[in-house]
C-alpha cells in the first residue's frame, strides 16, 4: 500500500451551449489584429495539483469528485481531468 | 458594537439573539462588505435584534432569519461564491431552510445560494462584461410571499445593483419549472441590464422560504440614502415572524 504523487490538471470551460463574453471579447480583438480566420474563442481556467493515490484510476476518481463538488459547476462548465504520475511527466521533460 | 467571533473559536453562540421579535443573523465570509449595510438596516432601522455570524460558526437557531449579504466572498475566487458555499456554516444554513427557516441572499449571497444548489441555476458574467452600479426598476411578481407581502401587486419599486455577475441562467426544463411554481420573485423592468434570462432579478425555492436577488433592498430602507423602495421586504420578514408566535 504505498500512495504515489500524480500530477493533475484540470481544464474547465463554460458548456458549448451558454454564451461567452470574454472568449466574445477576446475574439473580436483578435479580429482587430487581422486575425480575421479565428472563430469560436473560449476562455477558460487550468487547475493543476499533486495527488497521493495507489493508481492512477484512484486519481482520476477523487479529481472528478473535486470537480463535481467544487472545482467546475456543472450547472454551466464542462470539465476534463488529466492524470500523470508525476515521475513520468519529468521523464517527458528531460527526453 | 459590531462584534466578530474569531476564526476557531468553538461552536456555541456566545450571545444569543433575545427571542420575542425577529431576530436576524447576518453571514461574514472573507471579503463580504455589505454585511454591515444589513446590520444597520435590521439593527438600527428596524430595532430587530441582529447578529454577525461568522463563516466558521456552526450554530445558527437562535434566528428567524438569516441573511446572506453582498459583496466578495473569498475574493471571487474560482467562481462567486463557490467557495462560501463549503464553508462550515453553510451546512447550518441548508438544515436552517429545510426546517422552514428564511434565508435571503442578496447579490453575492444569491450567487452563494445558486452555487450551494439551494437554488437553482448558476449567475454569469454580464453579458456586455461590465461592472454595473446602477438602480434598476423591478417588477414585482408576486406578494403571497413573507419577502413581498409589504408590496402592493403589480408594483414597481427601485433598488441598487452593483456587480459583475448577475447574468442568470438556467436551462429549459429549469426555466419551466420555475414559471409553473411561480418561483421568479423579481424581475427586472424593461432589458434585463446584465442579460439575465427572462429578466430575471430574483427567484425563490417552491417553499418559498429561500430567496435569492441581486438587487440590495438594504441599500434603500434608511430614507437619509435617498430610497425606502427595499424598506417593505425587511417589513415583511417581520410581520411573518411576529405572526407565527
Amino acid at each position: 500500500m504505498v500512495l504515489m504523487p500524480f500530477q493533475a490538471q484540470i481544464h474547465i470551460t463554460l458548456k458549448p451551449s451558454i454564451f461567452d463574453p470574454a472568449g466574445a471579447a477576446i475574439e473580436a480583438s483578435l479580429h482587430q489584429l487581422g486575425h480575421d480566420q479565428v472563430a469560436q474563442v473560449r476562455l477558460g481556467k487550468i487547475i493543476t495539483f499533486v495527488v497521493d493515490a495507489l493508481e492512477a484510476e484512484t486519481a482520476r476518481q477523487q479529481a472528478t469528485q473535486m470537480c463535481e463538488q467544487l472545482l467546475a459547476n456543472p450547472v454551466i462548465e464542462h470539465y476534463t481531468v488529466d492524470i500523470q504520475p508525476v515521475g513520468s511527466q519529468r521523464q517527458a521533460v528531460q527526453a | 458594537m459590531i462584534s466578530v467571533i474569531p476564526a476557531g473559536q468553538p461552536s456555541v453562540i456566545r450571545d444569543p439573539l433575545p427571542a420575542g421579535s425577529c431576530r436576524f443573523g447576518v453571514l461574514t465570509f472573507p471579503g463580504s462588505n455589505c454585511d454591515r449595510d444589513v446590520v444597520w438596516v435590521t439593527r438600527h432601522v428596524l430595532n430587530c435584534p441582529t447578529r454577525l455570524i461568522w463563516h466558521q460558526e456552526t450554530q445558527i437557531d437562535d434566528c428567524d432569519v438569516v441573511v446572506i449579504p453582498g459583496g466578495f466572498s473569498y475574493g471571487d475566487y474560482l467562481r462567486c461564491g463557490a467557495m462560501a458555499k463549503v464553508a462550515p456554516v453553510m451546512a447550518a444554513v441548508r438544515a436552517f431552510a429545510n426546517r422552514g427557516g428564511l434565508v435571503l441572499g442578496i447579490c453575492n449571497g444569491f450567487q452563494v445560494l445558486v452555487e450551494a444548489g439551494m437554488l437553482p441555476g448558476a449567475l454569469l458574467r454580464n453579458a456586455n462584461l461590465h461592472f454595473i452600479c446602477d438602480r434598476v426598476a423591478l417588477e414585482i411578481e408576486r406578494t403571497d410571499l413573507p419577502w413581498t407581502q409589504q408590496y402592493t401587486s403589480q408594483s414597481l419599486i427601485t433598488l441598487p445593483i452593483a456587480h459583475g455577475e448577475g447574468c442568470y441562467l438556467c436551462d429549459p426544463d429549469t426555466l419551466a419549472t420555475l414559471e409553473a411554481n411561480r418561483q421568479v420573485v423579481f424581475r427586472y423592468q424593461g432589458k434585463a441590464p446584465n442579460g439575465s434570462l427572462d429578466r430575471i432579478a430574483g427567484i425563490c425555492n417552491p417553499e418559498g422560504n429561500v430567496l435569492g436577488l441581486m438587487p440590495h433592498p438594504e441599500r434603500a430602507a434608511d430614507p437619509a440614502l435617498g430610497s425606502t423602495d427595499g424598506l417593505p421586504l425587511w417589513a415583511g420578514l417581520m410581520q411573518s415572524v411576529a405572526a407565527r408566535v
